[in-house]
């Protein structure tokens, strides 16, 4: 079946073609085949809900394991093999597939105006890739020789075939082929359809901020990623086809990984940010009932984060003692300016506002606070004297766990923001809000130990440790800490099933919001829309129902002295 | 795959108890400054901040830009850590009113733009202060030690004397002896795969790479034990590769460089132990248990 | 068009630059050249884009337009396809293939083949008949 798609106005009657209820095939079947974005967008965001709840079983192991010196739950090479999968399913098959597979394939198309992904079989086929690729990582605890476990890094020559025999390894290359690929195709399908498929009067800058920056994370996408295929398949050659690329006896070169790993993995923290940060800009904002303050702002952040972050990758190479130390460190520094500034547009997005404290607001202020955590310790290890002394050591565990335990409590801001919108119905607000407790402070008892422990000198990576009571004591603290982030999954995931036969009672706009998602009904229709506002801001649903609405306000003048209110910021 | 974990009542007399146990009560001070700091500020004596000035002329100063570094940091993320919870209390909902729809503000927009920029202009110049002298290598050191990793252990060789070479093991702990009040040159490999030479009272860590010879120096500025072990994953027995470092003053180090005949000697003498027995220090397996995976 | 064509060629230009003055700086010829290689990955379809902003002007969704000013078809979007799963079944035996053996990829390249001949021909007949 094919829809030709035309598109119809607000003020036209709701009869345009493509819009009645899509007939597909039923079932099973319907699932297998459907190129829909909304559909294949659920999919992925189930499927890396899945991989979260895998990875943060392996992390209760983990944390488990370090309430006593000498380990209590696992082997050694158990270990190695739980903290290597725990942060490979973390970062390659739960925080980005989540951002930019889940809910920006659900999303971007509907805050464009647009029916649909612009390849929508692309769509359907990197979903696929994403799928069997997360089946082949974890397939490796099942293989005799048990999964990868070298680190999520796979640091050469630790990573080659003397050091890490076994189909393990092999595993996770495979795997890391198949979703990298799965990345690129979906960064192609959101540049395409950025570019091609915005309604009419949706300039670029009256995208939604989320749409930006799923902009610039599938630009990010698709300078990083090919990076890194090539690297796996040296890596590939050189386990298998005797090539010596990254092998220091036959001529290669350990640090060249190293250096090809970073140029994709620090492109990558933002590829893992970026959504984040749009979730929370689009959720602060409307919960204060204001528009986002510095909107162009936090555009050209947006923009030179991507620009800069090619430019820092051997900041995490510091003590290799080969890399040029002062351009990093000050690439480094350059790229916390961006960021900074981000924090002031969302403190501006909520001055002189109405807050109004909804779950997802909860979790989008403990995200701004988590995320002030991490980017602090973050200037400190830009230092190259201050990370001599810190790397490899908790206190860098603990620097990007503040990082990544943000970017889950913005992925849970997104979700209980969305919910309504993806199924019609409301996740349960009250124990949402004690689901945000139970995270927050959990994260913040699982993380600071980790700092203090990281200056004292543990190393990361230890399946056991010396026999210290201080540093047995913040381990368990922190270890606490991460049962209670465990305990607000199971919330979490309580709160999910048990809506699942609720009545639909959302509606088009629960939450008063600003971007046109919310101005279709919930969950949209097929292709999304059965008539559209006409765009003159980039807050179109908010301009539609509050057509009376105080005009935007530009340093702080009087609005009734800025001629033409929301015009003067159309482009 | 559960490990057979052994007596951990052996531990007491094992050779991986830090020796800084005496520290512990310092330890719990050093916490409590973290969380209180920015009252500390106000004070003339700043914190540590969870580090110690270390043992050597750069750690001292790595000591004084941490301080730096912390204050800034606690001062930037306490501003905006007040800001963000101001914001969000202040201008809680309070009625069903439409707010001011402020969008832009240049004012402010630009103050957020340049006194960021100006403070990590400062960060970088204060970091290339404490770097370029840390990095630097003396024109000639009075001391050199090459340390070669390989899994999972340290070889400790001295090219003053070719006969001194100290390797140990997981089991059996290897013991790095540097001279104090001397330029020591460290030149550092690895065998096999990348390790982490990390010694926490040096305030300082260089990835040893194989095919890989990394260059730095050491001027030690007191005598003393230093535990540390290996900081980046290696395989199997990652956890359990650790060594010492033993620092002693200058002329006994090149006294006993000079007349050592082994490996074993010049650790006994540096010890100022002449018994070879003595100097077996206590095997990693009584306080570590070995997995066997 | 034009933003999009300026957004990308930025991004090359900037890295493309940070390339060069990294390249000189630190004679480390690995990072130059992923840096360079990113640079014209973003200048070359920030060309294409520009190429293609001056031929077709500003479109509705360029500038300040109304929806009836976009009204009329947008494209044409397949419904369902059986194609983009049989092709990723296909890869993953690939690429399993390379871990277990090549009995793998005896049933991966044909699956590949197949499913690449299917959904070229489901192309260009516009769509899957079959389906429906």
């Amino acid at each position: 079946m094919v829809d030709t798609l035309e598109r119809t106005t607000a003020h036209e009657d709701d009869h345009g073609h493509g819009h009645e209820e899509h007939h597909g095939p039923g079932g099973l079947l319907n699932w297998l085949t459907t190129t829909d974005h909304k559909v294949i967008g659920m999919n992925y965001t189930v499927t890396s809900v899945v991989m979260l709840l895998i990875g943060g079983a392996f992390a209760m192991l983990i944390r488990a394991q370090l309430t006593v010196p000498d380990g209590a739950v696992v082997s050694l090479s158990k270990y190695n093999e739980l903290f290597t999968m725990h942060g490979s399913v973390m970062i390659y098959l739960f925080a980005g597939p989540f951002a930019f597979g889940g809910l920006a394939n659900y999303m971007v198309p509907i805050q464009i105006g647009a029916p649909d992904m612009a390849f929508p079989r692309l769509n359907a086929f990197s979903y696929w890739l994403y799928l069997t690729g997360s089946i082949t990582m974890l397939l490796g605890f099942l293989t005799a020789s048990g999964a990868a476990n070298f680190g999520w890094v796979g640091y050469a020559p630790l990573s080659n075939a003397v050091n890490s025999p076994g189909a393990g390894a092999d595993l996770w290359i495979g795997a890391l082929i198949l979703t990298g690929f799965s990345a690129i195709f979906t960064g192609v399908n959101l540049v395409a359809t950025i570019f091609y498929l915005r309604a009419p009067g949706m300039t670029m800058f009256r995208m939604p901020i989320f749409t930006w920056n799923m902009l610039v994370t599938g630009i990010l996408i698709l300078l990083a990623f090919p990076v890194l295929t090539a690297g796996l398949v040296m890596l590939y050659a050189d386990r298998h086809f005797g090539t010596h690329i990254y092998d220091a006896n036959g001529g290669g070169s350990p640090v060249l990984w190293q250096h090809i790993f970073w140029f994709w993995g620090h492109p990558e923290v933002y590829i893992l940010a970026l959504p984040f940060f749009g979730m929370v800009t689009e959720i602060i904002p409307v919960f204060s009932r204001k528009p986002l303050f510095g909107y162009k702002g936090m555009v050209f952040a947006t923009i030179s984060i991507a620009a800069l972050s090619t430019g820092v990758w051997a900041h995490h190479m510091f003590t290799t003692g080969v890399v040029l130390l002062p351009f990093f460190s000050f690439m480094t520094y350059l790229i916390s300016i961006p960021t900074g500034m981000k924090f002031f547009n969302w403190i501006g997005s909520m001055w002189g506002g109405q807050v109004r404290y909804t779950a997802a607001m909860l979790f989008a202020i403990g995200f701004l606070l988590t995320f002030l955590i991490g980017g602090i310790t973050g200037i400190l290890l830009a230092s190259p004297p201050l990370d001599f002394f810190t790397h490899d050591t908790y206190f860098v565990v603990a620097h990007f766990h503040s990082v990544v335990m943000a970017l889950v409590l913005g992925a849970m801001a997104g979700i209980y923001y969305w919910y309504p919108k993806m199924t019609g119905r409301f996740l349960n607000e009250r124990l949402g809000k004690l689901q945000f407790w139970m995270l927050f402070i959990g994260s913040m008892v699982f993380i600071m130990p980790g700092y203090v422990l990281g200056l004292q000198g543990m190393p990361r990576r230890m399946a056991v440790y010396i026999i210290d009571p201080t540093w047995q004591n913040l381990n368990i603290v922190s270890s606490i800490g991460g049962f209670m982030i465990g305990l607000s999954t199971l919330m979490f995931a309580v709160n999910v099933i048990s809506t699942i036969k609720a009545p639909k009672t959302a509606g088009p706009n629960p939450w008063d919001a600003h971007t046109l998602e919310w101005f279709t009904t919930s969950p949209p229709p097929h292709h999304n829309f059965y008539s559209l506002p006409n765009i003159k801001s980039e807050r179109p649903t908010w301009d539609y129902f509050h057509p009376d609405a105080p005009a935007l306000i530009h340093d702080d003048h009087d609005p009734s002295h800025v001629p033409g209110g929301a015009k003067a910021d159309a482009k | 795959m559960i490990p057979s974990v052994n007596d951990p009542a052996n531990s007491s007399d094992s050779g991986i108890v830090r020796s800084r146990t005496s520290n512990s009560s310092r330890k719990g001070l050093k916490w409590l400054a973290l969380v209180v700091a920015p009252i500390l500020l106000s004070g003339c004596q700043l914190p540590g901040f969870g580090i110690t000035p270390g043992v050597t002329t750069s750690s001292h100063k790595v000591y004084k830009l941490w301080q730096g570094f912390m204050v800034t940091g606690l001062i930037v993320g306490g501003f905006t850590f007040v800001l963000i919870i101001f914001a969000a209390v202040r201008y809680r909902k309070r009625n069903d009113e439409i707010p001011r729809q402020t969008q832009y503000n240049t004012l402010v927009e630009v103050l957020y733009t340049v006194i960021p920029t100006l403070i990590v202009a400062a960060l970088f110049y204060f970091t290339i202060v404490v770097e370029n002298p840390e990095v630097a290598l003396a024109s000639n050191p009075q001391a050199t030690v090459k340390v070669v990793a390989f899994q999972w252990g340290w070889r400790f060789s001295y090219p003053g004397n070719p006969s001194v070479n100290v390797v140990g093991q997981t089991t059996q702990n290897p013991e790095l002896v540097l001279p104090v009040n001397e330029t020591t040159r460290v030149i550092l490999t690895s065998l096999d795969v990348v390790h982490g030479f990390y010694i926490k009272d040096f305030n300082f860590s260089q990835y040893a790479l194989p095919g890989v010879t990394n260059r730095f120096d050491f001027h030690v500025t007191k005598a003393g034990e230093f535990q540390t072990q290996c900081t980046q994953i290696c395989g199997l027995y990652h956890s359990l590769m650790y060594f010492k470092v033993k620092t002693i003053p200058a002329a006994q180090y090149h006294q006993c460089l000079t007349s050592a005949t082994s490996g074993d000697s010049f650790v006994a003498c540096a010890n100022g132990t002449s018994s070879l027995k003595a100097t077996v220090r206590p095997s990693a397996t009584q306080g570590v248990p070995v997995h066997h995976g | 068009m034009k933003a999009e064509a300026r957004l990308l060629i930025f991004l090359g230009v900037f890295i493309g630059i940070m390339g060069i003055v990294y390249g000189i700086w630190s004679k480390e010829w690995g990072g130059t050249a992923m840096l360079i290689g990113t640079g014209i990955l973003g200048v070359f379809p920030g060309l294409y884009y520009r190429w293609w902003s001056k031929r077709i002007g500003y479109r509705p969704e360029d500038r300040d337009a109304t929806m009836e000013e976009g009204a009329g078809r947008i494209d044409t979007f397949p419904g369902s396809s059986i194609w983009p799963f049989t092709l990723g079944m296909g890869c993953w035996f690939l690429v399993l293939s390379l871990v277990f053996g090549t009995w793998f990829a005896v049933v991966g390249i044909p699956v590949v083949m197949f499913a690449l001949a299917g959904g070229t021909a489901e192309s260009r007949r516009g769509g899957d008949p079959a389906g429906h």
